[in-house]
């Protein structure tokens, strides 16, 4: 067997050296009852490349891929072109089959990177002090609402009706198994203001979303001033890391946390995952953060080097007192992140989002000549919200017919809130003029 | 798994600059390589981007203030910058990667190329069902794996990671208590002393309370200690234990424990960490199991990526099976569904852990390793790996200090108790750099004095495990005549001994500019 390079004469002299008589001695303290007399029933035996490799691109070529035609779905993932360059690095031997830098002389590789990761981040969200990663913006979302309990000594935290639901979703599960109270307003396309009315004296943090689900943008500082008013964090999300390069970000609307989905700068779409969670926070609450730091120190002889540090906030020096349980993060969705974002810099960050703020401006001129389509979203960046005199559900099958991919129907994330004939839909940089016309196109016949 | 560091931080006696000084700062091979921040410029990009129209926006002003102040790289600077970084790490494509409870084992490339298809990679998971049937049908086959290697009828597919597969299991538990009107009365959850971290921090996690249960003279369980605990009370919430075991042993009392728990109204969470070791030959549901996560970056072999991203599908039991969380794949006549929200078959479901289904660029990795593999191989997996570590454990046990007597499972841990006076684990642990290996896990598990943990996996060849125990009896030996040269170790490496004290004291967790940079800037 390929990956096996034990042979069989091995075995024998490694059972002998040992002085066991087979390998059914190192089983004896399995119950017998428990001990698996042959195969296990169902499970087909070894297999060469050629066949793994033919079965899987099998049910990989029943799929409907983002190049295969017009394709316009965000929803908090987000397609954008990645360069070539940034697979190479992170399919790296000693990146890809490296473990947590737990011993950092011979993990420096990855903790510089870390510490680049993590002042990228920083700089991005405009906030003091960003982690080495979670595992997602909907998991950083839940981690930062408990944490804002944990810092405030309080238990009720206020979601606004704009925050993606299955961040909302994951936040309340974390938030209720820990006996936190969680208020989310009902969905509004344009409702994150109505944060400032919800907040008060026993409020440990408010949760707004910019871009918001629905794709709106909006200068959260009156919610930031009011949450600090009744001396409540403000956590600050957003989908869509790009439109850091263009939006206003967290940290310059006061800010405590900053939580997001980093998916869009170095990550492939991947059905979901892997993803890598940002997480950003005020120098002050640095010992409350979850997950791994990397800190700068130097050497035996002085030199600078990296290191993970302030772990005694984690689980493995903690134990039940941690911050979180987080071990595991993302360290190579952060590296493909970093990659990108270093090829980037600033200036080509905020050129991409400009380009892809145009795209999407375009598809909404062109969505919004087509009679009976409301564009809802009254700020955007690169996605928006409109309503179809028609189910949205049955509308994106009929396109898909037609080969567009044209958004999600809100009621599949939102369903029972009246929202059947509400589409999302993103545009970037990856869409052309001629993706858009054939979108408008198809729309048109769907809605004729 | 977490690595445990009780033992002292590394804060390290200053020794004077090192013996080789370059002009350069490189050294051979190794290159020295700043900061990207340093080697790049704030204007510089190494993307070629289409122009911009300069059209009217629909931003409605609210816009970055501060430009973005981010240093880029051309691409041949991109490049260099990390295939110089990725020089300083050690990895499992260079050599053996012992680290005790993570399973470092080879991760194959085929799963690497499967893995970027773009009919799995290049799929968002908000399309409709239709176009996606395909990875619903490989979400649905490794799942059919799963539940057959493991003895389970049920898996829930989302968890990130095996901390976050914890979470999945605890919370399916605490539903289950809610459903039975007992979650108010039952809130302790037993962890045995020589339990994983994530384990007590995950219980207190899901509002439990933490109760320590003793390990015997065997590592094992105390089952005096566990009856104790158990008598004539009502507020068990469930057990988490690790099998095998952290100190590397099978639970000889497990279908006993198992049957006490249940006794006692509780249920049975199994941390599957170690499953490497019984993958093929034993199968948790046959130990009276109620939740187990795997991680599929371990037995499964998807690449650890230097923290991450991990994947941890939780397996759960009939009792617990109908509280699984959202979403799951569901077989229907009219093709594969994927169950996203509340309905009748989601009726109990505890909710929704995360954005979207799961780790999918992990499944396909994991899936692709599995066919490799198949049934037969997968057993002979987990032989291979109890043969190496057994061979090690054999191979050392008369230069170091065995934890416990008998055959071990698929790692071989030691004690201290071998080494000088002034000597410690992290000393044989630097010593073991300089020899060109990763070092052991060490101080771990916490009921073992100053543990080392070796768990070599089943891909190493017959020599490459000789080669390390020669090593090692080499370091033994000057671990136990208190050798100075531990003290300073490693030598070797791209830097030596960083001093973690100061880190910590005076954290500096990004780059900032020089001051005169700084003020320049504004």
């Amino acid at each position: 067997m390929r990956y096996l390079p034990l042979t069989d004469q091995d075995r024998r002299q490694m059972l002998a050296t040992i002085g066991a008589a087979s390998i059914d001695d190192f089983y004896e303290d399995v119950p017998v009852s428990a001990r698996l007399s042959g195969a296990i029933e169902g499970l087909p035996s070894h297999q060469g490349e050629l066949a793994v490799e033919r079965h899987l691109s099998g049910l990989a070529s029943r799929n409907r891929t983002a190049d295969d035609g017009p394709f316009f779905l965000g929803g908090g993932a987000y397609r954008h072109h990645v360069p070539a360059s940034v697979d190479m690095i992170i399919q790296r031997s000693e990146f890809l089959t490296t473990y947590t830098p737990y011993q950092p002389e011979i993990a420096q590789g990855t903790l510089q990177t870390l510490f680049e990761f993590q002042t990228q981040v920083a700089a991005m969200t405009a906030m003091d002090v960003a982690n080495a990663s979670m595992y997602d913006g909907s998991t950083a979302c839940a981690e930062a609402a408990v944490m804002a309990c944990r810092v405030t000594r309080r238990k009720k935290v206020i979601m606004s009706g704009g925050v993606h639901p299955h961040y909302a979703a994951a936040t309340r599960l974390l938030c209720e198994a820990q006996g936190i109270e969680v208020i989310q307003l009902p969905p509004a396309i344009d409702g994150e203001l109505d944060l400032i009315e919800s907040v008060n004296d026993d409020t440990a943090c408010v949760i707004g979303q910019s871009p918001n689900f629905f794709g709106t943008i909006t200068d959260l500082s009156p919610v930031s001033e009011a949450a600090h008013a009744n001396k409540a964090l403000m956590v600050s999300v957003f989908t869509e890391a790009v439109s850091l390069g263009l939006v206003t970000p967290p940290g310059e609307m006061g800010a405590d946390i900053a939580v997001g989905e980093g998916q869009s700068i170095g990550g492939a779409l991947n059905y979901g995952g892997p993803y890598v969670g940002l997480f950003a926070c005020k120098d002050k609450l640095v010992r409350q953060m979850p997950g791994r730091l990397c800190g700068e120190t130097v050497d035996a002889d002085g030199q600078r080097g990296f290191v993970l540090t302030l772990s005694t906030r984690e689980q493995h020096i903690r134990r039940d007192k941690a911050t979180s349980n987080i071990c595991t993060n993302s360290g190579l969705c952060a590296l493909a992140f970093t990659a990108h974002m270093s090829l980037l810099g600033g200036v080509g960050l905020e050129h991409l989002a400009r380009l892809n703020h145009e795209v999407a401006c375009d598809l909404a001129d062109a969505l919004g000549a087509i009679e009976g389509v409301e564009i809802l979203t009254p700020r955007f960046f690169n996605e928006f919200a409109y309503r179809i005199p028609k189910s949205a559900g049955p509308v994106l099958e009929k396109l898909l017919a037609k080969g567009v991919v044209a958004g999600v129907q809100a009621c599949r994330l939102l369903p029972g809130q009246g929202l059947d004939d509400v589409m999302i839909t993103s545009a970037t940089e990856c869409n052309t003029p001629d993706d858009i016309a054939a979108y408008a196109a198809a729309l048109k016949e769907c809605l004729s | 798994m977490s690595m445990q560091t009780v033992g002292r931080l590394s804060q390290p006696v200053v020794t004077g600059t090192s013996d080789c000084v370059t002009v350069s700062g490189s050294k051979g091979l190794l290159q020295r390589e700043d900061l990207l921040f340093e080697v790049g410029a704030a204007n510089q990009t190494g993307v070629d981007l289409p122009g911009l129209k300069n059209r009217s926006d629909r931003l409605g002003g609210v816009r970055r203030a501060q430009p973005l102040q981010l240093a880029g790289l051309s691409e041949p600077q991109a490049v260099r910058h990390y295939v110089r970084l990725s020089q300083k790490n050690y990895a499992i494509d260079l050599g053996l990667f012992p680290l005790g409870s993570c399973t470092m084992k080879h991760n194959p490339r085929l799963n690497e190329k499967m893995a970027r298809l773009p009919g799995f990679a290049n799929i968002h998971p908000l399309q409709p069902e239709s176009s996606v049937q395909g990875g619903l049908a490989l979400i649905d086959e490794l799942a059919d794996w799963l539940k057959r290697l493991t003895g389970m009828p049920a898996v829930a597919m989302s968890p990130k990671a095996g901390a976050h597969g914890e979470l999945c299991g605890m919370l399916a538990i605490r539903k289950a208590l809610e459903v039975r009107g007992e979650l108010a009365s039952r809130r302790r959850v037993l962890v045995p002393a020589s339990a994983h971290g994530t384990n007590p921090a995950t219980a207190i996690q899901c509002g439990f309370t933490v109760d320590e249960i003793k390990a015997d003279a065997r590592g094992r369980v105390d089952m005096a200690d566990l009856e104790l605990k158990l008598q004539q009370t009502d507020d068990i919430a469930a057990i988490m234990l690790t099998n095998p075991n952290t100190c590397g042993l099978f639970e000889t009392d497990i279908k006993a424990i198992a049957d006490l728990i249940h006794a006692a109204g509780g249920y049975f969470y199994c941390d599957g960490a170690n499953f490497n070791a019984i993958v093929g030959r034993v199968r948790p549901g046959d130990l009276g199991v109620d939740a187990m996560h795997i991680n599929l970056h371990k037995t499964f072999s998807t690449p650890h990526g230097g923290g991450g991203p991990g994947s941890g599908p939780t397996v759960l039991s009939d009792a617990l099976a109908p509280y699984a969380p959202l979403p799951f794949v569901e077989r229907t006549e009219a093709g594969l569904r994927l169950v996203e929200n509340d309905c009748e078959e989601s009726q109990h479901s505890f909710g929704r852990m995360i954005a979207f289904h799961g780790q999918m660029g992990m499944f396909v990795r994991a899936l692709a390793y599995m066919l490799s593999h198949g049934g037969d191989g997968l057993k002979q997996v987990a032989e291979d790996a109890v043969l190496n570590a057994n061979y090690i454990q054999v191979r050392l046990k008369t230069v170091m200090t065995p934890a416990f007597s008998g055959y071990c499972m698929h790692e071989a841990l030691f004690s201290d108790a071998f080494t000088a006076e002034g000597v410690e684990t992290i000393d044989i642990a630097k010593a073991l750099i300089d020899e060109g290996y990763h070092p052991m896990t060490m101080y771990f598990p916490l009921v073992v004095h100053g543990a080392m943990l070796i768990e070599p996996t089943e891909t190493e060849s017959k020599q490459e495990l000789d080669r390390f125990c020669d090593v090692m009896t080499d370091i033994a030996a000057r671990a136990s005549r208190g050798h100075d040269s531990l003290l300073t170790a490693p030598v070797n490496a791209p830097v030596k001994r960083l001093d973690e004290t100061q880190a910590a004291r005076r954290p500096v967790l990004k780059w900032q500019p020089p001051v005169n940079e700084a003020i320049a800037a504004e």
